[in-house]
């Protein structure tokens, strides 16, 4: 079974319409690329799936829910929303991290909020927060920043912080984790460490969505490329036959922008 | 004739009491404008088209017209247009209706800084807490509300420092603060006339007290520099 299923996606910003019938599904873990020029609506799109805006239509299940239909009207309460929000990660393209706490704690601070609502929170607090904090500083030493746990965002460069925006979404350990542009806010050099992290996580089986301008990058991690054009999926497949093989001329033209991939 | 030295305890004694009518003058102004500040901060950022109409037009009265001639209409306003004095008599009175004027007008500075404060921060760590699950208030209290108190911190310190300064402006309702306490030795009080120098001397009061002040406010906003 599909652990994401994308039905008949519309989005539209007054009358511009950003996404239109986007409907796609992705196997549990595998790797998507989303492609495509500014505007194409790529990140509008991954917005959508992490609940930051509502599609106009359409439907999107996760590993067989429904989360979200725009049929059926209702009013869903933030607790709800927060729940199916969960079921996504989402690393931004300029990190976002809390500035007023340090690495360790940006990656503990939601999961300690979230075990508020356990209901052995009262009697398990200090073991509980403990907890969070090993997995945190785990964390931490997976993506290389050992030694970076006790440091805040602004003393970090920008691909410390973007490893630490990574570790941070794992540690709800989301079933679909989503990359906006993860290196396009860095400095050429510091791109590699952000995308050998997360070649890492694709090779450990890791579902993600990536939007992404680095062809390359794209081509040789992902399982499924999808090349996005005016709100539309344009074309769609295996990254070997979608950039070596395009089948649209739109896609052609594209890739002809990125020479040597 | 007196020497100054021997006028020194009867004047330091006037202007010590008429201080302390200063400075609780400058905390009741605190205390209100604080909280009435985020309530009209509050309004002027609001989805309502007339809820927000109404407080952008009343920063916009209070900021633009002069504190001392709120403080006129507040205080003689009721009492001459209406008959109805809603002060009470005396320095009570006086100091109620100064305390209103300097709240409302404090009120109005402070939700400007306020606003700039909170609209200040990037959409994207409202957007951030999201992602991770947290709630609305989760977002406020523990992402948002340290970022804007650092953010607004150096335009507050002005104000508050402008605040003590100010307290000088209920002189012109009588207000026996220290401006209307050193002035009290011109004309004549306890026995001293044609004294000029007490009225200089409280600025020596507001230098010592802005001293403080500074430091105190310079030491918050260091305490809050971990971060940027």
């Amino acid at each position: 079974m599909a652990i994401l299923e994308v039905e008949h996606i519309r989005k539209t910003f007054g009358k511009t319409e950003v996404l239109r019938d986007i409907s796609f599904q992705m196997e549990k873990g595998t790797t998507l690329s989303l492609i495509g020029s500014s505007g194409s609506g790529k990140t509008t799109l991954l917005r959508c799936l992490n609940f930051l805006e509502t599609p106009t239509s359409g439907i999107i299940r996760v590993n067989g829910e429904t989360l979200f239909d725009a049929s059926v009207v209702s009013r869903s309460r933030e607790k709800e929303i927060r729940r199916k929000r969960l079921h996504f990660g989402l690393v931004f393209q300029s990190f976002n991290l809390f500035p007023q706490y340090t690495a360790l704690q940006n990656v503990a601070l939601a999961g300690e909020l979230l075990a508020h609502e356990r209901e052995d929170w009262r009697q398990n607090r200090k073991s509980i927060r403990q907890e969070m904090q090993e997995k945190a500083s785990h964390l931490l030493d997976q993506m290389g920043l050992s030694d970076r746990k006790e440091n805040y965002p602004h003393q970090l460069s920008g691909g410390q912080c973007q490893r630490v925006a990574i570790a941070r979404a794992l540690a709800l350990e989301p079933d679909i984790l989503c990359f906006d542009e993860p290196t396009s806010a860095l400095d050429p050099e510091l791109t590699g460490e952000v995308l050998r992290v997360i070649r890492s996580l694709a090779e450990r089986h890791m579902t993600m969505i990536i939007v992404t301008h680095e062809m390359a990058f794209a081509r040789d991690v992902a399982d499924t490329v999808i090349f996005m054009d005016q709100g539309e999926i344009c074309e769609m497949g295996d990254p070997k036959d979608v950039f070596q093989n395009p089948q649209k001329e739109r896609t052609r033209q594209f890739l002809a922008g990125y020479a040597g991939v | 004739m007196q020497t100054i030295l021997q006028q020194m305890p009867i004047v330091i004694g006037a202007l010590n009491t008429g201080f302390v009518q200063t400075l609780r003058l400058f905390f009741v102004t605190l205390l209100g404008a604080f909280p009435l500040g985020l309530v009209i901060a509050m309004g002027s950022m609001s989805r309502l088209h007339v809820l927000r109409g109404i407080t952008r037009t009343l920063v916009w009265i209070i900021r633009g017209s002069p504190l001392m001639i709120q403080l006129l209409i507040i205080y003689y306003f009721p009492g001459l247009v209406f008959h109805a004095p809603i002060w009470g008599g005396g320095e009570s009175g006086r100091f109620q209706a100064a305390a209103v004027a300097f709240i409302i007008n404090y009120a109005c500075y402070f939700s400007e800084i306020y606003r700039g404060g909170i609209q200040g921060i990037p959409v994207g760590q409202e957007e951030a807490g999201l992602v991770l699950g947290m709630t609305h208030s989760q977002i406020f209290f523990k992402v948002k509300l340290l970022q804007m108190i650092k953010a607004i911190v150096p335009p507050m310190s002005n104000e508050i420092i402008t605040l003590v300064k100010d307290t000088s402006l209920a002189r012109i309702i009588a207000l026996q603060e220290i401006i209307w306490a050193g002035q009290s030795f011109m004309k004549g009080s306890q026995g001293i006339s044609g004294a000029i120098w007490p009225l200089f001397f409280t600025a020596v009061y507001y230098l010592v007290s802005i001293g403080i002040l500074t430091i105190l406010l310079q030491r918050l906003e260091k305490r809050l520099s971990y971060f940027r």
